[in-house]
């Protein structure tokens, strides 16, 4: 056994990809949950294609997960990747690229026959025709080894070949001196009863720990030190589920029934999923016969008094645009959730976008302003989906909800939210006569709070409140059909000037970096991670910058202004074509750059940094 | 009206009334277990309740509708005080006029009832009944009802439609809601027309058929909307018209009664754009001669009972019953449990030889959704006990940094 030496590192970024049989997903996940053991920060992003099993070794079946972790505060899934796990020549081909010059790829070399390389169309190999050069390639003879540690076990060849992503687990778990413990731990319990899968299993993944440590392949072993996190319980959560759970808790804060209609789509599906296991929280799933009779099913659930929820991605949105518009002009608490996709038409379903925020602010016909927030890391899904769904009551209006593919299957650790520090939940349901007519008390379903210029919310059942909405306009107050032509335009003005009022629930802005700076960047949704740790290198540059994070974006923050008022250069980074910074310009005419990625996958900190430099450096 | 434009927003953070919402319950779970129609291979395992139609929660008023818990509710109690818009002799007011002296004999208390209409002339129903009420979007109408029904399934809720309204736009939710078997009443307006867009046809407009859109003829071929549910395993299918007020009380009655989809077929006469489509079945001159109203258990006749229909292999055909040929006994004695015959009786539609039937096609008994989707919360609930919101936060591996 060589003697090793142990360097230090402040953050690393590893990738695991291979072909979508090859267990790369459950790989990357294991290797994440050893992470959070080991107490440090971290941030992934699976990546997988959306063909459930592409033919095998094709370059269109590959399958990634990337996972950047560190002792320091992580931001986003990495940059550049250090460490690269190809299992074929496709999953070699496809990420190659995102490796830092330097940088290590471990490869299964019993997968680069000729036969392997025709699948992935090469036709040099690659670890022969120096293209590799300027990265460290580790060869390990992956399957070879795997057999043979299995060459006792009663598995089938193809079973045994398709264990070797453990070994692949257990060699990188040993090279960033993880805990093999928690992956033993789910082995043991995932293969419970099928005794020979998990002896197989546990035998690989002990086999490649212990290859790191006698192979003299490896000099350097690696250690992340713990990071300094703000003290409390964790779990690594998606934000998937974090959104599912923050559903949850408003339904437990409101004491309200919440009727979630969806139908199945990527990257939303999961929040239906999640959603269906809940029964026993408050919470009523139907899987709908289309996106329209889904976000239908919320709104007569709302009418009925509870609190309709609809999920979907951008294409479910675009079949979802009328009844939005009925939700709108009936003024009934809505909640609408987009995890947004690579559009436009089907698109690109697995990967992440930010364009359907046009599609969120006027995606409807006649003037039907709602108010639109979004997520900002996979926690925050938590938040945000729970103050949506406050908002949405207190104002009695539907609320846009954005999250995207990469918020949704991203994971981070998480600090525990402790149920009793979220934010009231009041509900109040009409029980009475509001207004009175030729003498005699009556009900009016558009008589207005004062302040927030909601409607009153009288359940079916309540004796006396008995009154008719729908999408015809309505006579302020008594609700009335009214095709006056006054009303109308002061009604819209209303609907208007009540989701304007929502600016009264939006704490004031916080600004990153350097408030002295020129530039300043102005993010919503997922990009903040990658917006922020921008940010801090070019401080460490030496360039000056700052950043505001908008949650709300529509309506927006009342101080927004005055804080742009304070920079002379402003950057929109977006992972589209240019919508934001279009509303932007639009409000406050001042020059706001635009800087767009649309490539189905997130900014890098890097590409902040680098754009940072350009303007002001 | 107010024509005061809005204040400008204020960013002072507005205080609410101290919190009202309660906890709303589930409605208690009834002990009778459904029955499955016979023949059905395997019996799907139900939740414990399911298929029980839920009563109001404890508290609600239980008195006579009105809420006055006094007088007896007449129709007057029903009507709304929204002036009818409907053009002046449209078969539209008939049935409000029914519905609206039905809903007093129902027992069931006016908050309690729900109106969810689509879009159409048909559709403005809502405004006219001083019910809760929601006139939504065009073809959706379903999509609502379902979703009111289902998280409040003590309600009771009732769908108005119209033909362009369910079976064109609204076809896809029409399709799913009758095999859903929600447990609400629908009203189907037929007049074989487009009326609120001025008189385009329809998916049931006959062949042929020249409208604004069609000045050459329709050349699409109709749907039959009861054989179209059928087709969809619509639980209870029933056919009326305008002009028989007495019959469409009674089919209305009966598909309240029904726990699960009632859905009837109303024919409506819309005298601007397709005047007298229905007149050889409602006019006095040609009605008892081409038109069939058949009950469950007795033999088909009509004609004053001087004709009867038989079934000749899988074809029904007229027999006259007064030339001593055929008598009663020959005459084919309704079974409205039968898929085969209501499937068979549908399928008399517009026939030369054969008269146009009306009355309960068809009728199963099964388990609504509504009240199995809350009888599979309720069962989760038992077996796993009211989720708690802490547990969930703190599940799965966590870890602790200090
Ligand atoms: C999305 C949408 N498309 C079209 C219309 C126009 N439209 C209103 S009612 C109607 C047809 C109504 O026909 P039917 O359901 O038979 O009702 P009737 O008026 O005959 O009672 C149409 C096409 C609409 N309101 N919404
Ligand atoms: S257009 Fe026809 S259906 Fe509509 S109200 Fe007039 S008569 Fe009735
Ligand atoms: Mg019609």
């Amino acid at each position: 056994m060589g003697t090793k030496t142990v360097e230090t590192l402040p953050e690393a970024t590893v990738l695991f990809a291979g072909d979508s049989g090859d267990g790369m997903q459950l790989t990357g996940t294991q290797f994440t949950l050893a992470t959070a053991y080991a107490m440090n920060d971290l941030a992934t992003l699976p990546d997988f294609p959306a063909e459930i099993r592409a033919p095998v070794g094709t370059t269109y079946g590959v399958s990634g997960f990337q996972l950047h972790f560190g002792s320091v505060d992580i931001r986003t899934p990495g940059d550049e990747v250090d460490l690269l796990v190809a299992m074929n020549p496709a999953a070699l081909k496809v990420n190659v690229e995102r490796v830092r010059a330097g940088g290590t790829i471990l490869v299964n070399s019993n997968a680069f026959e000729r036969k392997d390389l025709n699948l992935a169309n090469l036709d040099t190999n690659p670890l022969e025709d120096g293209s590799l050069d300027k990265y460290r390639v580790i060869q390990v003879e992956l399957t070879k080894l795997t057999r043979e540690t299995l060459k006792d076990s009663s598995l089938n060849q193809k079973e045994i070949d398709r264990s070797k992503n453990m070994f692949a687990l257990g060699l990188a778990l040993w090279l960033y001196s993880r805990p093999v413990e928690p992956a033993r731990k789910w082995i043991s319990s995932k293969f419970g009863k099928k005794p020979v899968i998990r002896d197989a299993n546990l035998e690989l993944l002990k086999k490649g720990y212990h290859f790191g440590e006698t192979t003299e392949q490896f000099v350097t072993r690696y250690e992340v030190t713990p990071a300094t996190l703000p003290p409390g319980r964790y779990r690594a959560i998606q934000g998937v589920q974090a959104m599912a759970m923050g559903l949850v808790a408003a339904a437990n804060k409101s004491g309200l029934l919440l009727t979630y209609g969806s139908y199945p789509i990527t990257p939303a599906s999961d929040i239906l999923h999640s959603l269906s296991k809940y029964k026993n929280h408050g919470i009523m799933t139907v899987q709908a016969e289309d996106e329209i009779a889904a976000i239908g099913i919320a709104i007569g659930a709302s009418f009925g008094g509870s609190l309709g929820i609809t999920g979907t991605s951008g294409p479910g949105i675009a079949l979802k645009g009328e009844a939005m518009g009925l939700a709108h002009i009936t003024e009934l608490p809505l909640v609408i959730i987009n995890v947004q996709r690579g559009g436009p038409s089907t698109g690109l379903p697995t990967k992440t976008e930010q364009s359907d925020l046009m599609q969120a602010m006027y995606g409807r016909n006649g003037d039907a302003p709602l108010p639109i927030i979004a997520a900002s890391t996979p926690g925050d899904c938590f938040e945000v989906a729970y103050e949506a769904c406050r908002i949405a009551v207190k104002y009695m209006t539907p609320v846009m909800l954005l999250s995207d593919g990469y918020l949704a299957n991203g994971s981070e650790p998480w600090l525990i939210p402790d149920a009793d520090s979220l934010n009231d939940f009041d509900v109040t349901f009409a029980t009475g006569t509001n207004a009175e007519e030729d003498g005699k008390a009556v009900f009016h379903p558009y008589v207005r709070n004062e302040k927030t210029l909601a409607r009153p919310w009288a359940k079916p059942g309540t004796a006396g409140l008995e009154h008719r909405i729908g999408g015809l306009e309505k006579q302020d107050g008594t609700g009335n059909v009214s095709y006056d032509s006054r009303n109308h335009e002061h009604m819209t003005w209303i609907r208007a000037e009540k989701v304007e009022r929502i600016q009264q629930e939006i704490p004031p802005l916080d600004i990153f970096g350097d408030p002295d700076a020129d530039l300043i960047i102005v993010g919503w949704g997922s990009t903040r991670g990658a917006i922020e740790a921008g940010v801090t290198r070019a401080l460490n540059d030496g360039h000056k910058a700052a950043a505001v994070h908008l949650r709300f974006v529509n309506p927006l923050p009342a101080d927004l202004g005055e804080v742009l008022s304070q920079y002379s250069k402003y950057l929109v980074p977006e992972m589209n074509n240019g919508q934001m910074v279009r509303i932007l310009r639009d409000r406050f005419l001042l020059p706001f750059e635009a800087m767009n990625k649309i490539q189905g996958r997130p900014f890098g900190p890097s590409e902040i940094q680098r754009k940072i430099a350009e303007m002001v450096g | 009206m107010s024509e005061k434009d809005p204040k400008k927003p204020g960013t002072k953070k507005p205080t609410l009334p101290p919190g009202m919402g309660k906890k709303p319950t589930l409605p208690p779970g009834a002990a009778k277990k459904p029955t499955l129609p016979p023949g059905m291979g395997k019996k799907p395992t139900l939740p414990p309740g399911a298929g029980k139609r839920p009563t109001m929660p404890p508290g609600a008023p239980a008195g006579p509708p009105g809420g006055d818990g006094a007088s007896v509710p007449t129709r007057a109690d029903f009507s709304s005080d929204q002036d009818v818009r409907w053009c002046p002799g449209c078969g539209d007011y008939a049935i409000l006029a029914t519905v609206q002296r039905l809903m007093p004999e129902l027992g069931v208390p006016r908050e309690n009832m729900v109106f969810i209409s689509g879009i159409g002339c048909s559709s403005r129903f809502p405004y006219y009944m001083n019910t809760y009420g929601m006139h939504s979007i065009h073809g959706r109408a379903p999509t609502i009802a379902t979703g009111i029904k289902t998280s409040r399934p003590e309600l009771d809720v009732w769908m108005i439609t119209g033909d362009g309204d369910s079976l064109s736009i609204g076809g896809n939710h029409i399709i799913h809601i009758m095999r859903r078997n929600v447990d609400l009443q629908i009203i189907m307006f037929n007049n074989q027309i487009y009326g609120l867009t001025k008189g385009q046809y329809s998916p049931t407009s006959e062949v042929g058929k020249v409208t604004k859109s069609t000045p050459f003829g329709s050349i699409d071929h109709p749907f039959n909307p009861i054989a179209l549910v059928l087709g969809a395993d619509a639980s209870f299918a029933a056919r009326t018209m305008d002009r028989d007020p007495k019959h469409m009380k009674d089919m209305l009655k009966q598909a309240h009664e029904f726990r699960g989809t009632g859905f009837v077929e109303v024919y409506q006469n819309c005298n601007i754009f397709n005047d007298e489509a229905f007149f050889d079945f409602t006019e006095k001159a040609t009605k008892s001669e081409r038109a069939i109203f058949f009950e469950n258990g007795k033999p088909l006749t009509y004609a004053g009972g001087t004709k009867g229909l038989r079934l000749n292999g899988f074809r029904l055909e007229t027999i006259n019953l007064e030339n001593g040929n055929w008598g009663i006994d020959d005459c084919l004695v309704y079974d409205e449990t039968s898929r085969e015959l209501a499937t068979i009786m549908a399928r008399v539609y517009w026939r030369e030889d054969l008269p146009q039937p009306f009355g309960v096609f068809f009728r199963e008994n099964r388990p609504s959704y509504d009240s199995q989707v809350n009888a599979q919360i309720q069962s989760v609930i038992e077996r796993r006990g009211k989720g708690s919101l802490e547990d969930l936060l703190n599940e799965g591996d966590t870890w602790e940094v200090s």
